[in-house]
């Protein structure tokens, strides 16, 4: 009974499933579904040498404290950094009175209440506080960018696919539009509001090239030439280092924990050689 | 317990006798997984596993523990309170991670245990109960896991637990009000996000206590082992402690092995980047995936395009993406082979390595894939033989296949195995 059974359901689903399939192919070769404008310019994130990557990598302080000073004075005009505090710049490589000197010029105040009216107000930043936003609430970050609320950048490289690559492939990928894209798809081509760039999703984003010309932001002595491509990399490793602030501690502890494993391994092994040599010797 | 050669418990203190006499906890625990249990003597690698699951479980139990000491259950604070975890809270990130990977460790091992058990038949007689309550631990952690994912109210958690709720919504008339009371509201909020806490917290205990029955089930009838052959005498069997105790010592180190170089090398590989953005019911993700191991399910779920008369897509992909996991409970009717284990049915053998598997790990793919007209008409295909490996082939291959004969014991498998194996470097 439960084997008539189970074969009539077997059959209904497995039989379903090879008349949709059918279906589907039959609509798959009569009315193929047109190519999108995505799937033929859309480009894989190039690769990057980041000091970063592979198992043993950590971060280039001298480049994080670069990254930092990009993003300063070219990110944070639009872009909020909610989840990284002041004193996290520690990790950069900086001492207390610089991270009070950074909080302290800071391009936006830190909001506040006056403590005497309770009305709210604003104040220069200390160390203690979060990254403050450009923008007062999303509404206002909408009303100032053509209706593209522009994202809050801490997790960033953690939250697309391509990571740190991806970043920096955006920032360095912005492009004047194919003739090709125009002549195929002309629906895909930037509006008024929107730019070229190969590696977003849709190949059209509201964000302007932000890093347009070399020397658009000038290094300290000693740096690398502030190229575009210099500065598009040094933030891309700040924004890493934002969205993963303890990589080294973890790969650090990594390291031991599998110099730890392998010898556990080991030795589990002879145990289990040793409990069992009487078992397999005449078994 | 099921053998007479069984070793007994023998209080060598006088405190452990005081205790014997009063709560007999170690004699319960020597008995379950100490020398009290004879074990088939042959069992290979792939008998690790339940124990590991057991080691997954205990990761997830204190790990969670510890996240809920930091985390908050309220959907306007719920992402923030993660990433405190993870930049301000001692070790947090390792935790978090910990966590994180140790669904999927908990999954790998699991679905290994499962095909453990198909492949060997440990779901035939008189093992149907075990395999009965190990599906009723599946389905169990499915839910858990489910709405573990939903906790830390990113996008994908936020459009998985639509989506999967939505699920409900299928059903016709009644769907729509029960979608609304599962989730407290019309969308998933802050409502949802509390009883999804409170449910994430309660199951695994829920889990716990139903693998004590688990084991409890398989204690009666004895493990199985890779001959399928039933324990004849003492000589077929070693005791738990400290054999098997010393193997599955292997097994767990190499576990944490696989576990450490995720957790410390590659944490967010098996993650969705878009689990990084806070919830936004405003837009839409371009894809929606739940974690890989649901792509299967999913896949199946996706599979269904077109109404069968009166009965809508939707509807039909939700019963069979549940029929897909229920039909498992059937597996000690269906396959009626009298021979339990993979080794010695040769068609069976084919229909699993090259049937069943293929097919799963095309599932999975599809699963895991956007889903283009390609990606579908593949999904459908697999899906098909999925339903109709388990519901028309089984039963079909029980009453065709000669199988190859059996050793008469354990024992002799083993001494045909040992001999083989000495015999090789003569050749």
């Amino acid at each position: 009974m439960i084997r008539i059974g189970a074969f009539l359901v077997g059959l209904f689903f497995s039989g379903w499933l090879l008349v949709s399939a059918a279906m589907g192919a039959f609509t798959f070769v009569t009315t193929p579904s047109a190519p999108t404008a995505e799937h033929e310019f859309h480009k894989k994130p190039k690769d990057v040498d980041f000091s970063f990557n592979g198992p043993l990598g950590k971060y280039d302080r001298a480049q994080l404290q670069r990254g930092l000073q990009v993003f300063r004075e070219v990110c944070s005009a639009c872009h909020s950094l909610h989840y990284v505090s002041f004193r996290d710049f520690a990790q950069l490589g900086y001492n207390e009175a610089q991270i009070k000197t950074i909080a302290q010029e800071w391009p936006t105040e830190a909001p506040s209440i006056n403590p005497e009216t309770g009305e709210a107000t604003t104040r220069k930043p200390i160390p203690t506080d979060k990254i403050p936003a450009p923008y007062a609430n999303d509404i206002a970050a909408r009303a100032a960018n053509n209706n593209a609320a522009p994202p809050d950048l801490s997790l960033m490289t953690k939250a697309r696919h391509g990571g740190s690559a991806y970043v920096y492939s955006l920032l360095t990928g912005y492009q004047n539009p194919p003739a090709e894209l125009k002549k195929k798809f002309p629906d895909s081509m930037p509006g008024k509001t929107t730019h070229y760039n190969p590696y977003f999703a849709n190949l059209n984003l509201a964000m302007p090239a932000p890093l347009n010309t070399d020397g658009q932001v000038t290094y300290g002595e000693g740096s690398p030439k502030p190229t575009v491509d210099q500065m598009a990399k040094d933030v891309s490793a700040f924004l890493t280092w934002t969205a993963e602030p303890k990589l080294e501690q973890r790969k650090r502890a990594g390291t031991a924990a599998m110099i730890f494993l392998l010898i556990f391994f080991g030795l589990c092994v002879g145990a289990y050689k040793n409990i069992w040599a009487d078992k397999k010797a005449h078994a | 317990m099921s053998f007479p050669w069984a070793n007994e418990y023998k209080p060598s203190t006088a405190f452990t006798r005081y205790l014997d006499e009063k709560l007999p906890l170690p004699r319960f625990v020597y008995n379950a997984v100490g020398a009290g249990y004879p074990v088939p003597r042959n069992l290979n690698y792939f008998w690790n596993f339940g124990v590991l699951a057991g080691v997954a479980l205990m990761v997830q139990i204190i790990s969670g523990i510890i996240l809920a000491m930091h985390f908050a259950a309220e959907s306007t604070v719920a992402f923030a309170s993660v990433e405190h975890i993870m930049r301000d809270v001692n070790a947090g990130w390792f935790i978090r991670y910990a966590h994180m990977n140790g669904a999927s460790m908990f999954f790998i091992v699991v679905y290994t245990h499962i095909f453990r058990g198909l492949f060997y038949g440990s779901y035939k007689p008189p093992r149907e109960m075990v395999w009965h309550l190990g599906l009723v631990i599946f389905l169990l952690m499915m839910a858990t896991a489910f709405m573990g994912y939903v906790l830390p109210w990113g996008q994908m958690s936020f459009w998985g637990a639509k989506v999967i709720t939505g699920l409900f919504g299928a059903i016709p008339l009644v769907g729509e009000p029960i979608q609304t009371w599962l989730l407290g509201g019309f969308a998933p909020d802050n409502a949802a996000l509390n009883r999804f806490f409170s449910l994430h917290y309660l199951l695994p205990f829920v889990i716990l206590g139903v693998i004590v029955l688990h084991i409890w089930a398989l204690h009666i009838p004895g493990s199985s082992n890779p001959t399928g052959v039933e324990v004849k005498a003492e000589q077929d069997t070693v005791p738990f402690h400290p054999y098997y105790t010393a193997k599955d010592g292997v097994g767990v180190a190499a576990f944490f092995i696989v576990f450490a170089t995720l957790v410390f090398f590659a944490p967010n590989f098996l993650g969705e980047p878009d689990n990084y953005i806070p919830a936004n019911p405003m837009s839409t993700p371009a894809n929606i995936v739940p974690e890989w191991y649901f792509w299967p399910f999913y896949a199946i779920l996706r599979a269904f395009t077109v109404d069968f008369l009166f009965i809508p897509a939707k509807l039909l992909g939700v019963l069979a993406m549940f029929a897909a996991i229920l039909l498992l409970f059937f597996l000690p009717w269906l396959d009626t082979s009298a021979v339990r284990s993979g080794h010695y049915r040769p068609l069976f053998r084919k229909f699993f390595w090259f049937g069943l598997i293929p097919c799963i790990v095309v599932l999975g793919y599809c699963g895991g894939s956007h889903a283009t007209d390609g990606i579908v008409l593949i999904s459908q295909i697999a899906a098909a033989y999925y339903f109709a490996h388990f519901l028309i082939i089984l039963p079909i291959i029980a009453r065709v296949e000669t199988p190859k004969p059996l050793p008469n014991s354990i024992t002799e498998a083993v001494l045909a195995s040992n001999a083989g194996a000495s015999l090789q470097p003569a050749e």
